[in-house]
């Protein structure tokens, strides 16, 4: 492993998963520094351990609602540097808008996936380590959801197919040369694609967070 | 009419092939044969009195004839209602509102003041004093009825003493025909003794049944308790969705993620390991996400958590055909109708995938004073049938339940409009 090791603060209420998960993550070299099982605990964590990323379940005690998605928001705010993923056994498209809300605001990482995706080791470490980096990763099924909605005139229905699928693979938090992989194009040609989307977005480098806005847009559709 | 008749009239109403060679004859004799035996007791007692002639004893049996009505009124009339079941299917239920407090003096109380408990008391002297003997007479009549054309042939095989209805019979041959005209007087009895049954049956349900402010009121305690099922019904539903998310779900992800771990391990190893592993966590995936598409169905999370607008726009996303969803809300409302309304677009859209080949769909939602008017319209085919499946009907059943109500539009060649109509006081506003 030549990244560095990763400092995690993990939530979940659930004492297998949280055992399973802190094993996973400190397989992959990563170190849970602290492991809570409510909100409250999770925002004195990251307040005493200040960490990398945190990985936080959604319903947890003692509402068993969406303790952990407000945590996280909460979180946003205070520690924008944080990066945050957000596992649940249920996508909603309402939660992903609220969470990606609070990443416009500020660079931190941000993640919002289901927790099936811990069985796909790999590729979880791989979404954990791109949050670190500041990385947006969007569950597909949230993706998927999302291209379905439909909304006249709006600012995404302008661009290209070819467009539309790199911003696709831009919400999955993909970097350039991942796009250009998948997509099985230069990497040259995804920068330009992005460019468009950009333009079409209205989104100029006063705008923020460019990457993040146009996801948000495209989701928003 | 080829239901199955509820009570004698009906029966007879059938024609007399049907009528008589049903069982309702028998019920109308069983009802009046059992009318009758109060009818001894009755003559025992009218026997002893006419031993005294004494005024006061005449007035005191009276009295008390009187006052063991008003104690037996109640009971008796319970067990009134139940004899009626002979001759009347649908059961008549008890006027009486049930009490809300207990004790033998509330009860008493409550009771006296009730003008069911005074009705059941006047069906109680009609019962004691009047209806035994018309039974009894009734039964005596048809005894002799059927007999005096057996009479002339019994008079050979029998000593009928003074029994003799001298009818001037005389050959043997025109005893035995005297005997059989007595078969062709069967049907006629069997209307009488079905005709008194009936009088009296439609006497009793007049007296013993609820009546205006008692029949609302049990409307009333009906709707309630349907209401409170419908709650019940609704928070169980939430009890087995957190069951399910806290235990199987966990369980299942927690496997996903062991095998994710041990397919990780095998990678490098020979033989058929990796492989098998990698498809029992493909499996156990397809697992979780089949029982969270089940979930989803019981009580979604994003309906107890944001609420009835976020929850439809999810339904929305889910659905193959585009939806448009158009709602206004200001305010969450009670669970009970989010509950409902979801439902309502959920199996709306679900109908409109199976059957109505539209290309588009759309979903408004107005707030139109304390009424929801939810509209779903979709520009396929039409003609629709509520009577078709199982699914509009239930619709109808669980918005009704609320109070509330379904209107379906759907011409042949469409497009189909479904509105639903929703009572919804805002949280908070009671």
């Amino acid at each position: 492993m030549s990244r560095p090791r990763l400092r995690i603060v993990l939530a979940e209420d659930a004492v297998l998963l949280r055992e399973g998960l802190i094993e996973l993550l400190g397989r992959f070299g990563h170190q849970v520094v602290a492991a809570v099982d409510d909100a409250e605990g999770l925002l004195t964590a990251v307040d005493e351990t200040r960490p990398d990323v945190v990985v936080t379940d959604v319903r947890m005690p003692p509402g068993f609602t969406d303790e952990g998605l407000q945590a996280a928001v909460a979180l946003r705010d205070r520690y924008s540097e944080v990066g945050i993923l957000v596992l649940t056994q249920y996508v909603a498209t309402a939660y992903a808008f609220e969470l990606l809300e609070s990443g416009v605001r500020c660079g931190g990482g941000l993640g919002y996936m289901l927790k099936d995706r811990v069985g796909a080791v790999t590729e979880f470490i791989g979404a954990v380590e791109r949050i670190a980096d500041g990385g947006t990763v969007i569950d597909p099924d949230v993706v998927r959801q999302l291209l379905r909605r439909q909304q006249k005139n709006h600012p995404v229905d302008r661009l290209t197919l070819r467009e539309r699928e790199v911003l696709a693979l831009m919400a999955e938090g993909r970097n350039n040369a991942a796009i250009a992989a998948e997509l099985g194009v230069s990497q040259a040609a995804v920068a330009k694609n992005i460019g468009n989307v950009f333009v079409k977005l209205n989104l100029s480098e006063a705008s923020g967070h460019r990457r993040v806005l146009a996801v948000l847009s495209y989701l928003r559709r | 009419m080829n239901d199955v008749p509820t009570n004698a009239w009906e029966a007879m109403a059938r024609g007399p092939r049907r009528f008589l060679g049903s069982s309702w004859p028998w019920r109308s004799w069983g009802y009046v044969a059992s009318g009758a035996l109060l009818a001894l007791p009755m003559l025992l007692l009218n026997t002893w009195l006419s031993g005294h002639d004494a005024v006061s004893v005449y007035v005191m049996t009276g009295v008390g004839l009187l006052l063991v009505n008003v104690v037996i009124a109640i009971p008796l009339a319970a067990v009134e209602r139940r004899r009626l079941r002979l001759v009347d299917r649908e059961p008549v239920h008890s006027p009486h509102p049930c009490l809300s407090g207990t004790g033998v003096q509330h009860w008493l109380w409550t009771r006296l003041r009730e003008a069911a408990t005074w009705r059941e008391f006047s069906y109680a002297v009609a019962f004691t004093i009047v209806l035994p003997f018309i039974d009894l007479g009734v039964m005596v009549l048809v005894a002799v009825l059927l007999y005096i054309p057996v009479a002339p042939l019994a008079e050979l095989f029998l000593d009928t003493g003074s029994l003799k209805f001298g009818l001037p019979i005389t050959s043997v041959t025109g005893k035995i025909l005297a005997a059989l005209a007595s078969v062709a007087l069967v049907p006629p009895v069997a209307y009488l003794i079905s005709v008194v049954a009936a009088g009296q049956a439609e006497f009793a349900r007049m007296l013993l049944g609820p009546k205006g402010v008692e029949l609302s009121s049990q409307v009333h305690e009906l709707t309630r308790s349907r209401t409170r099922l419908v709650d019940a019904f609704e928070a169980e539903r939430r009890r087995i969705e957190r069951d399910l998310h806290d235990g199987a779900q966990q369980r299942l992800v927690t496997l996903i993620m062991t095998l994710g771990v041990a397919e990780l391990e095998l990678a490098a190893a020979d033989g058929e390991g990796p492989r098998l592993v990698g498809t029992a966590r493909r499996e156990a995936e397809g697992v979780l996400a089949e029982l969270r598409e089940l979930i989803r169905g019981i009580h979604p999370q994003v309906l107890t958590d944001r609420g009835i607008v976020e929850a439809v726009m999810e339904l929305a996303d889910r659905c193959p055909i585009p939806v448009s969803v158009d709602i206004t809300l200001s305010e969450r409302l009670k669970p009970g109708i989010e509950a409902v309304a979801y439902f309502a677009v959920s199996e709306a859209l679900a109908n409109v995938v199976k059957h109505s080949q539209a290309e588009r769909v759309r979903v408004a939602g107005r707030r139109d004073g304390d009424r929801l008017a939810l509209t779903i319209s979709d520009d396929g085919v039409g003609g629709a049938d509520p009577t078709a499946g199982s699914g509009l009907q239930g619709l109808a059943d669980r918005v009704a339940v609320v109070g509330g109500r379904l209107t379906l539009i759907s011409p042949y060649g469409g497009p189909t409009h479904l509105l639903v109509e929703l009572p919804c006081h805002a949280l908070g506003s009671g």
